[in-house]
């Protein structure tokens, strides 16, 4: 009986059906140009898969380098109807992720949630959910700087250039003084990667252990660069491969661990320290499926059921 | 047992609470109004309108008091707040040689038409804490009778609208030709459209108007040091008031709407001249909302070196490097960019502890394997040896 | 001497180049044979390295035109076609040695990754194959393959462009432009380059436009030479010829004035 009172607590944290919007707000904030002006600037870059698109970005309520893109493109495709989901790391409840996700509850009143397979649109910063996202879902991923080969020629001028002409040599050789140096590659986030076999493209600080899920996956992936005011996109199915050697092949994370919560060793951990002695402990990073995992296996157990 | 922590919300909810509490501080002190600080703190609020790319006093005024004195988190109130604003009309150019002059200084002459008018101006102040302002509000201005305003020789003295200085150097073919460009476009919108190399004038001056005083600044600086020098001189700064008309499409006329307060500054450089051209003055111009004379004064040296393209000039210094200046000069973009490392990044983090653990392996490997093949040879070469300590040892 | 072949490798047409009202190069023309080097020599202001730009891609010139006759692609306009093929070309087709290395070189990155660059920019992806030609080309000009991984820095003058010319090699070009590559270097390092430049060139049988000022260089590696002055071609011809029995009053002038070694 007490179980299910605080089950339904819990589905209330995880689920916010939709309301009616602040007054004095255009829906979803920005007006209704600005929003087409951004749709258009999706569209071309779904046309060109991984092309970074120039767009007027403005200066929204939250500070650039937090997020302004990907509220951007969020808010343009936002809709009455979507079931928002906002993370942070992996996490809904990371103050930041709070945040974005309580500015639409103001500016759109949308439902939200906390179950990946219950959103249409997801806001993400840092992360792909593990739960594997189906046809029709949109995931924003909120990008800090957009341009692939910046930290290797700092001028716009030249790497608009590059990428016209696809000439990544310097790239490749960034990967080479890696291997001579380190023996490996030394990138391990925000790890490049060539589009539909044309553009290369920045995926967005989320871990290299995401890359794969970006390949062919079935939902639309947009990217929001508010300060750098760049929107690329990667359309339903389309390639997407991390670079590599031949004989140095793109690898990623393992860990010797599991999840110290559901046991779970194919997710991404977080490492936490739990004690003045430096004691670790190993946590799923996508606290949805962590959660998802655990009422599952509860469920197994219950006197009700055969014991798992 | 570790549990998963929820209470983002609430955690925001109390930063909020303490906060305004911060904001008020001892709440035995009368709080500050808007209108105290719009009148008593005008170049604070003339900053905040021109980095805001916004003029209202009152709204600015409210952004300093919201932001608690930050005047960088209150221009980015501004901003944002700009951002909600339909666009309805364009207005004419400002016509600034029609200013109504409260302080106007030259120093390419010693005297001009309309005189050197001081005005309110901290120049030649000494520097000395005035610690009679820290008495409370029984304190008068001394002694001091303010001039009469209105008198015949007043008007006659010291005309409210003089000609620019400029103007005359220019009626004499004096400085360079700044052509319009073919078809005379409007100038572009940098609130609107995205940066975009090469930058052309128009956009330049928006990025310099609205960008950080103290970025501005110390790049003109590195100009006066020797990284790059125009060797300027300050032909004309002027602050007053000046119309704004626009035509509304129903009239096909122009009317006049208000009255904005402006600072503008125009600095005469270094002469260009080649076989082709006759030797003449060329010029940087800065432009900000209220009294900022530091600004618009820093805007001139900075507009002029980032003309350097255009004169034949080679670019070699920071402050003629146009990508360099204009896409670092916006501190809202540059404020959010930095504080954003305060937001988690562990798992990024946890990516590169992977990394470097790995790495570590690796090379601790390596080491091992080198130490061991060191051994054996040792061993070869002299089977017989006593054993080292580090073998006896291990 | 190799027979040269019946068609020409690189043809320039009425080539001519203005800056404003000054004319640096006057309607030059000249064809260049696979194998052959041909030398430009001349004083300062001469017009000649702004020939050598106009032939390698690098300034489309103010008349005429520039013909390449490409591996598998016929001859070419270089610069009617786009800049992004005109870029590939100088990539795998032709390469071009700096007077200074640092212009030739990416400082940044070790001697491996510049030497192989051009094989990465090409679409190479084993990293093993790439650092194998790298160490190969790195012994043909006679590096120490151990500095693979050093950064160009830590390199003298003389390696510095011995490095430059690794890196231009490693897609075996057949032509190769030279901007006075000795000319930054020490009298005795010179001597030791422009030998390994005389071998490489007959080795790889590489065809070469090589500038420079000194008549030495030209006569130790220029099968033929021409010589300008003031944006024109005042004498060309073959080498010895041309440095023997100078026939222009100009061409005496410098022929005269070459140091007996």
């Amino acid at each position: 009986m007490m179980e299910s009172v605080i089950e339904q607590q819990q589905q209330q944290q995880y689920q916010q059906a939709a309301v009616e919007p602040e007054a004095g707000y255009n829906f979803a904030f920005l007006d209704e140009q600005t929003k087409r002006m951004i749709r258009r600037s999706i569209l071309k870059a779904v046309a060109i898969p991984g092309y970074q698109v120039p767009f007027g970005g403005r200066e929204m309520p939250l500070p650039y380098g937090w997020g302004t893109g990907g509220i951007q493109v969020t808010a343009a495709v936002l809709g009455r109807d979507d079931v928002l989901k906002v993370i942070d790391q992996g996490s809904d409840d990371t103050t930041n992720a709070v945040n974005i996700r309580r500015f639409f509850r103001r500016t759109a009143g949308v439902a939200t949630t906390e179950r990946t397979a219950d959103a249409t649109l997801i806001q993400t910063r840092h992360r792909i959910p593990e739960t594997p996202l189906s046809s029709g879902q949109i995931m924003i991923y909120q990008v800090p700087v957009p341009e692939p080969l910046r930290w290797l020629e700092p001028s716009e001028q030249q790497t608009r250039k590059l990428h016209a002409m696809a000439d990544y040599g310097l790239m490749s050789v960034g990967l080479y003084e890696d291997i001579a140096r380190l023996g490996k590659i030394a990138t391990s986030y925000d790890y490049p990667v060539v589009v539909n076999n044309r553009y290369m493209m920045r995926p967005s600080p989320i871990p290299k252990f995401d890359n794969p899920k970006l390949d062919r996956s079935p939902a639309l992936q947009l990217f929001g660069a508010g300060r750098e005011k760049r929107i690329y996109a990667v359309p339903p199915y389309t390639s997407v491969k991390s670079l590599d050697f031949e004989d140095y092949p793109f690898e990623i994370e393992s860990w010797e661990h599991s999840c110290s919560l559901c046991g779970s060793d194919a997710s991404f951990l977080d490492e936490l320290i739990v004690d003045d002695h430096g004691a670790r402990m190993y946590v799923c990073s996508d606290s949805d499926y962590c959660r998802q995992r655990v009422a599952a296996q509860s469920a197994q157990s219950t006197p009700s059921g055969e014991p798992s | 047992m570790y549990v998963a922590v929820k209470g983002g919300e609430r955690a925001i909810e109390a930063s909020y609470l303490a906060l305004a509490r911060t904001r008020r501080g001892d709440t035995a002190l009368p709080e500050l109004s808007i209108a105290q600080i719009r009148e008593q703190m005008p170049l604070a609020v003339a900053r905040v309108m021109t980095e805001g790319s916004l003029y209202d006093r009152d709204l600015a005024a409210l952004a300093i008091k919201q932001a608690s004195g930050d005047l960088l988190e209150a221009v980015f109130l501004l901003r944002a707040y700009r951002t909600t604003l339909p666009r309805l009309l364009s207005t004419l150019p400002l016509d600034t040689s029609k200013m109504t002059i409260e302080r106007r200084i030259s120093s390419t002459f010693k005297d001009v038409p309309g005189g050197q008018v001081l005005g309110a101006t901290y120049d030649y102040t000494q520097r000395l804490l005035d610690f009679s302002l820290a008495a409370e509000s029984g304190f008068q201005v001394a002694d001091a009778v303010p001039p009469q305003e209105n008198t015949k020789e007043n008007t006659q003295n010291s005309p409210r609208v003089m000609p620019r200085v400029l103007d005359f150097l220019n009626a004499e073919g004096l400085i360079q030709q700044e052509p319009v460009p073919p078809g005379d476009p409007a100038p572009g919108d940098l609130t609107r459209e995205p940066l975009a190399f090469p930058a052309q004038r128009d956009i330049r001056l928006q990025n310099l108007a609205r960008a950080d005083e103290g970025f501005v600044l110390a790049m003109a600086y590195s100009t006066q040091r020797g990284y790059a020098n125009t060797h300027p001189f300050a032909g004309e700064i002027r602050h007053g008031s000046v119309a704004v008309e626009v035509i509304p499409e129903e009239l096909g006329f122009a009317i006049e709407i208000g009255e904005i307060e402006i600072t503008e500054c125009q600095m005469v450089n270094q002469f260009a001249g080649s076989h082709t051209e006759a030797a003449c003055f060329t010029r940087g111009y800065g432009l900000t909302f209220g009294h900022n004379e530091r600004k618009a004064m820093a805007m001139g040296l900075m507009d002029r070196s980032l003309r350097c393209e255009e004169l034949g000039e080679e670019a070699s210094a920071p402050a003629q490097m146009a990508e360099f200046v204009l896409y670092h000069s916006d501190n809202v973009e540059a404020s959010g960019f930095l504080q954003h490392l305060k937001l988690p990044h562990y798992v990024d983090f946890q990516s590169e502890l992977n990394l470097v653990r790995a790495l570590r392996r690796k090379t601790a490997q390596a080491a091992d394997a080198a130490a061991e093949a060191e051994n054996l040879a040792a061993e070869e070469q002299f089977p017989d040896a006593p054993a080292s300590d580090a073998q006896k040892a291990a | 001497m190799m027979p040269f072949q019946s068609s020409p490798l690189l043809v320039a047409e009425n080539l001519s180049h203005r800056f404003g009202d000054f004319t640096a190069c006057d309607n030059i023309n000249l064809q260049l044979y696979p194998g052959e080097v041909l030398g430009i020599v001349g004083e300062s202001g001469s017009g000649k390295s702004t020939l050598l730009n106009c032939l390698a891609g690098h300034l489309a010139p103010s008349a005429g035109q520039v013909l390449f006759s490409t591996r598998d692609e016929g001859v070419v306009d270089l610069y009617r076609i786009s800049e992004a093929r005109r870029r590939l070309l100088s990539r795998t087709d032709w390469g071009f040695v700096h007077q200074s290395a640092r212009d030739g070189l990416r400082a940044k990155v070790s001697a491996g990754a510049n030497v192989g660059e051009r094989l990465m920019a090409v679409g190479a992806r084993n990293y093993g194959q790439i650092r194998g030609e790298a160490m190969h080309w790195l012994e043909r000009v006679e590096i120490d393959t151990a500095r693979i991984d050093d950064l160009p820095r830590n390199f003298s003058g003389g390696m510095q462009q011995r490095l430059q010319i690794a890196r231009n090699l490693v897609t075996k070009p057949r032509l190769i432009f030279m901007d006075e590559p000795t000319a930054s270097l020490d009298v005795s390092v010179q001597a030791r380059l422009l030998d390994l430049l005389r071998q490489l060139v007959s080795q790889l049988h590489v065809a070469a436009v090589i500038v420079t000022h000194d008549l030495a260089v030209a006569r130790l590696l220029a099968h033929r030479l021409m010589v300008m002055r003031q944006g024109q071609v005042v004498e060309q011809g073959l080498t010895d010829q041309v440095l023997d029995d100078p026939q222009h009053p100009y061409t005496q002038l410098l022929a005269s004035s070459v140091l007996q070694a």
